[in-house]
């Protein structure tokens, strides 16, 4: 297909560089410099969706961000792109896109029904309708309502793109790089300020490569590209194009995202496909222009009625023709521009002016080019379904209430110009109380509330000269308060043409008997007649109304409606616009990608993952891995074609037969300085630790202020003033956090001090009967008998050429050991177990085996200590001293702490000894009673215990300590199991706990 | 993202802090007798006011130290921040 509507010459477009593309399955060419739509509209295609609720035919409407239809999919570099606006994609050779929202495609799409049946989908519709039955919604309404509306079809596959994230930090950010942000920018940077200056689209300038005017001596587009390659050659400037900042949060951070790679076919390596910018600035600068407001008449929304501001920049920036037969509906001068723009290009446009009798330069430039003007006139309806082919055209009255004399012309196209909205979103968004302005009929910024400053035509300014005036002012106060520096800069002249004050009126009445759609919202098919509905319902604020009509949401957040619709609400309701008020705006101002905002921290970059020395130990000898927070951990060590059951198993058993060895590196260090920590820590445990002697481990318990277990582990006192604390690997950070928390806030007075050293020692659990074999091997100075180092005891050691710390502590319920070197030497020490323990059968067990050991010991853990269970709870009321007080104390004897069927950890044993028992299954009476059967608690933890060769379960249940010997169920509705269980004493190995001491 | 000033660090953004609540709140002294609802209201009352908050953050990436900041929590906008010792 050839491209009918490409003018011979003009445009920004680089002319040698033809460039072929696929829409929808087609083949159509374009050039370097294009956008999906101007190569589009270039080639004659103007239809490119639906539309979201009636499926009709949609077009273009704008020529950048303020484009609500031209959504489309996009396959780039082998990714599905959804929701792209077609107006912002720019064309590389070989880009692909499809229309969205339509089935089976654009040009018979089923849905477009809806349009038929309109009246039944009123405001509100899907609220109203499916109700009833309650259950359908799920199965049966939304998966058709989900298939029927929508945009794109976001992909279910890995995106293998890259984004990243990158902090920034400036003096002054300035958001559009129209003359407002060229001057401001360039002021300050004169100053020696460090500015961004973010453009939203791929060329600077704005307004300035459009409009016809004069800067000193040069025209806008001119003057706007010296200023911006100056610009660049300044080290204290940042430049960047494609870049939308989207969100203004608090404390003056903006959040950009730039567009690095979209653009281009393929993202290059080591470059990201979009980068996402924090930027913190010390002022912002505002400069993001305005967006041209619709008018609204019937059917309004047929492909081919567009923006005159956009059909201009087609004309002007792509050298394309949107008609060859345009119609221009303005109530401003700016329908003029563009009018002048088609003549000057052969073509023979009319102007449809609602105004009586303006008087302006450029109205004066139009008659003298002969350009058929027609005042006081509008469009009644558009006509056409998949393209605008004529237009009704009716006189409109003096009081704006009547339309007579209506006619049909032919034209292909209607370009509107409803006046100008200012863009006022980032200035909303960071708190700005905005205020309507009644020239313009639209909200600007007013009172501040965080360091920003809107200048230019999103300030309400439409002329050219006082624009750059105040925006070269600005620029240089603003910087000259942060740099204390001031370089003035002349305001250079201008030359423009003055325009006469636009029409208040903004829509067109119906016609007597007709009924057309006059839409408000274009993304959201949001019609008056659905704002009426509302209305009349009783709807009374914007935000309801919005919410019910969606009027304004989705992803161009009411850019072309919002004005209108307020407009119309407050035409009905009897009040000016300002009583009505706008509805927040929030970010993102335009849609972002998840990607960019997940940035790298995706798979196992989304937190740190961290390896023990002896990492690559356990990765040689076939360790399977467990996520432990973020630790890594091997969950056992596979021999040949075992799983993890008969690994478990084999390990477990090997610890109690003989000798094992496990990697607890993980566990959490504190390491506790200064002369009150034996104080402190009496505080912060449970039980009395005021008399612990140098050379001693003592296990603790610590509570938080509402009686509930924090975290347990063993402390020891190294020398005099000087402890090692553990925790358990996930509360690690918490506890150290709490630790400060009382020696900083609460009991300043302790002269003690807390610093994790979890990462400085490498730690290896030696537990088995033949442990100590192993141990007096490793160590063989040391006298390790049970009298020279006892349970709970404390030595330091040699091994091999490192300096050790030996801990006689237990966690499997066997004779066992801990020994830590420095971190650097944990592989060494790893090995050296390794090599001597051969002799007794040593084999490395993990997580699993682990659990199972204390599981059938009774030892709770991580499971039992779930932040719902206090001391008793777990049969470490005994560890609670009654003489001292402690963090959490006076809360135990709260009623519900102290009933007497207060529940309590036991442990299960399936009846028939056979059956697991999974974790979390609840622990119920009567198996058959009626539901909600009465829960008496719920298992914790489950293994196989390796002691008796059975299932064995903990688990934590009402009257617990009375349960002993009952026969009770434990049921799994998520496993649909009911295991008949005996309850029995959670220490079901070694109940007397003589092997630790052994 | 705020943007916290801690008093012993300088100006960071809140990705380097923690919250820690209500900074007003005083524990019950040890071995003190307490009625229950005392206690209880120690625990578990925290007032949620609208506007001027003093509050604790650690600044659990920098220093460590637990800082005390009045910040309205309305705008967010912190008036002050001060040392775990001193007092607005």
């Amino acid at each position: 297909m050839s491209e009918k509507f490409r003018l011979d010459k003009g445009g920004l477009i680089n002319r040698n560089k033809k460039l072929s593309f696929k829409f929808n399955g087609k083949k159509y060419f374009g050039y370097e410099g294009d956008t999906l739509a101007s190569a589009l509209i270039a080639n004659g295609v103007h239809l490119v969706g639906r539309s979201f609720k009636y499926h009709r035919p949609r077009g273009f409407f704008g020529a950048g961000v303020d484009e609500p239809y031209a959504i489309v999919q996009m396959n780039r570099n082998n990714e599905v792109d959804p929701n792209v606006r077609a107006t912002e994609q720019e064309l590389f050779e070989g880009l692909e896109a499809k229309s969205v929202n339509c089935w089976p495609n654009v040009d018979f799409d089923i849905g477009a029904i809806n349009n038929f049946l309109g009246k039944f989908f009123p405001a509100g519709f899907y609220y109203k309708t499916f109700m009833w039955p309650k259950s359908f919604w799920y199965k049966v309404y939304e998966p058709i309502i989900r298939k029927a509306a929508g945009f794109g079809e976001a992909s279910i596959k890995h995106d293998k793109e890259k984004y990243e994230h990158k902090y920034e930090y400036c003096d002054l950010l300035i958001t559009g790089s129209g003359p407002s942000g060229l001057a401001s920018a360039y002021a300050a940077a004169q100053n020696g300020a460090k500015v961004i200056l973010a453009e939203d689209k791929s060329r600077f300038g704005g307004s300035l490569l459009t409009s016809e005017v004069t800067i000193g001596n040069q025209s806008g587009k001119d003057w706007a590209e010296k200023i911006i390659s100056e610009l660049k050659l300044m080290p204290n400037v940042i430049v960047k194009n494609r870049s939308q900042v989207f969100g203004y949060y608090d404390h003056n951070m903006l959040v950009m995202s730039e567009r690095v790679s979209d653009h281009l076919p393929k993202t290059e390596k080591y470059i990201p496909k979009q980068r996402l910018w924090y930027i913190r600035a010390k002022e912002v600068i505002i400069s993001s222009g305005s967006i041209e407001r619709p008018l609204v008449f019937g059917n309004n929304d047929t492909p081919g009625v567009m923006l005159s501001s956009a059909a201009k920049e087609y004309l002007k920036i792509y050298g394309v023709l949107v008609g060859k037969k345009p119609l221009v509906f303005t109530n401003n001068d700016s329908g003029y521009e563009t009018a002048i723009e088609f003549k000057k290009n052969g073509i023979d446009p009319i102007v449809l002016d609602t105004r009586k009798s303006p008087n302006s330069e450029i109205i004066k430039e139009a008659k003298d080019l002969n350009i058929n003007i027609k005042f006081s006139y509008v469009v009644v309806a558009a006509k056409g379904y998949k393209k605008v082919k004529s237009a009704d055209i009716a006189k409109i009255s003096d009081d704006k209430k009547n339309v007579s004399n209506i006619e049909n012309i032919g034209c292909d196209c209607i370009c509107v110009s409803g006046f100008w909205t200012p863009t006022i979103h980032l200035a909303s968004q960071s708190g700005n109380k905005t205020k309507f302005k009644d020239e313009i009929d639209a909200f600007i910024p007013s009172q501040s509330k965080q360091k920003e400053t809107t200048l230019g035509s999103a300030n309400g300014i439409f002329t050219l000269e006082e624009t750059l005036k105040t925006s070269f002012e600005k620029g240089s106060e603003l910087s000259k308060q942060i740099t204390n520096k001031e370089n003035k800069i002349a305001v250079p002249s201008v030359v423009e043409k003055k325009s006469s004050n636009h029409d208040k009126f903004w829509c067109v009445p119906l016609p007597e008997g007709k009924n057309y759609k006059r839409f408000l919202d274009f993304q959201n098919d949001v019609a008056v007649s659905d704002i009426q509905l509302a209305l009349r319902e009783g709807y009374r604020s914007i935000e309801h109304v919005k919410r019910y009509t969606t009027l304004g949401m989705a992803t161009d957040q009411g850019r072309t409606s919002n004005l209108n619709g307020l407009q119309l609400v407050s035409d009905i309701e009897n009040k000016v616009v300002p009583q009505v008020g706008h509805t927040t705006f929030r970010p993102p101002y335009s849609p972002v990608s998840i990607g960019a905002i997940v940035g790298r921290e995706i798979g196992k970059h989304s937190k740190p993952t961290r390896k023990s020395p002896m990492h690559y130990w356990h990765e040689k000898n076939n360790a399977v891995f467990v996520d432990a927070g973020v630790w890594l951990r091997p969950r056992y060590y596979k021999q040949g074609n075992e799983n993890l059951f008969e690994a478990s198993k084999r390990e477990a058993k090997n610890v109690r037969q003989n000798v094992g060895v496990c990697d607890v590196t993980t566990l959490g260090k504190i390491d506790i300085k200064g002369p009150d920590s034996a104080e402190f820590l009496n505080r912060v445990y449970t039980n009395a630790w005021l008399k612990l002697p140098v050379g001693k481990a003592r296990y603790g318990v610590m509570l938080r202020e509402d009686g509930i277990v924090m975290d347990d582990g063993t402390t020891t006192r190294i020398s005099e003033n000087h402890y090692h604390m553990t925790t358990t690997t996930a509360q690690a950070a918490n506890v150290l956090s709490h630790l400060e928390y009382y020696l900083q806030l609460v009991w300043p007075e302790l002269n003690v001090n807390v610093v994790s050293s979890t990462e400085q020692w490498a730690g290896a659990a030696i537990a088995g009967p033949k442990s100590r074999d192993v141990l007096q091997k490793l160590f063989p100075d040391l006298d390790l008998s049970n009298e020279g180092l006892p349970f709970m005891g404390y030595m330091e050691g040699n091994l091999f050429g490192v300096n050790a710390k030996i801990y006689r502590i237990s966690f499997s319920g066997e004779l066992a050991y801990e020994v830590n070197v420095e971190s650097d030497n944990g592989n060494y020490m790893w090995e050296k177990i390794m090599e001597i323990g051969k002799d007794f059968n040593i084999q490395p067990y993990g997580t699993e085996a682990l659990s199972t050991l204390r599981i059938e010991m009774g030892h709770v853990a991580g499971s039992e200590l779930d932040g719902r269970t206090i001391p008793y709870d777990n049969s470490l009321d005994g560890l609670v001293s009654k003489k001292k007080d402690f963090i959490g104390k006076r809360s135990l004897s709260k009623a519900a702490y102290v009933a007497s069927d207060r529940q309590k950890i036991v442990g299960v044993i399936p009846l028939d000894k056979k059956t697991s028992i999974p974790e979390g299954s609840y622990i119920v009476k009567d198996a058959k009673a009626k539901l909600p059967n009465p829960k008496l608690g719920h298992i914790s933890a489950s293994c196989w215990s390796v002691e008796y060769d059975n299932p064995f379960s903990l688990a934590i249940i009402k009257d617990g300590r009375n349960m002993i010997g009952q026969k009770l169920f434990a049921m799994s509705p998520l496993k649909n199991k009911t295991i008949p269980v005996e309850i029995v004493s959670s220490h079901y190995v070694d109940p007397k706990g003589e092997r630790v001491r052994s | 993202m705020l943007h916290i000033k801690c008093p012993h660090c300088g100006l960071r953004s809140q990705n380097e802090f923690s919250y820690g609540g209500d900074a007003t709140v005083k524990r019950p002294e040890l071995n003190k007798e307490i009625s229950d609802q005392d206690w209880d209201s120690f625990v578990y009352l925290r007032k949620s006011p609208r506007g001027k908050h003093l509050e604790l953050w650690q600044h659990i990436s920098g220093c460590r130290r637990w800082i005390k900041v009045e910040r309205d929590t309305l705008t967010h906008e912190i008036f002050k921040t001060l040392k775990a010792n001193e007092e607005v």
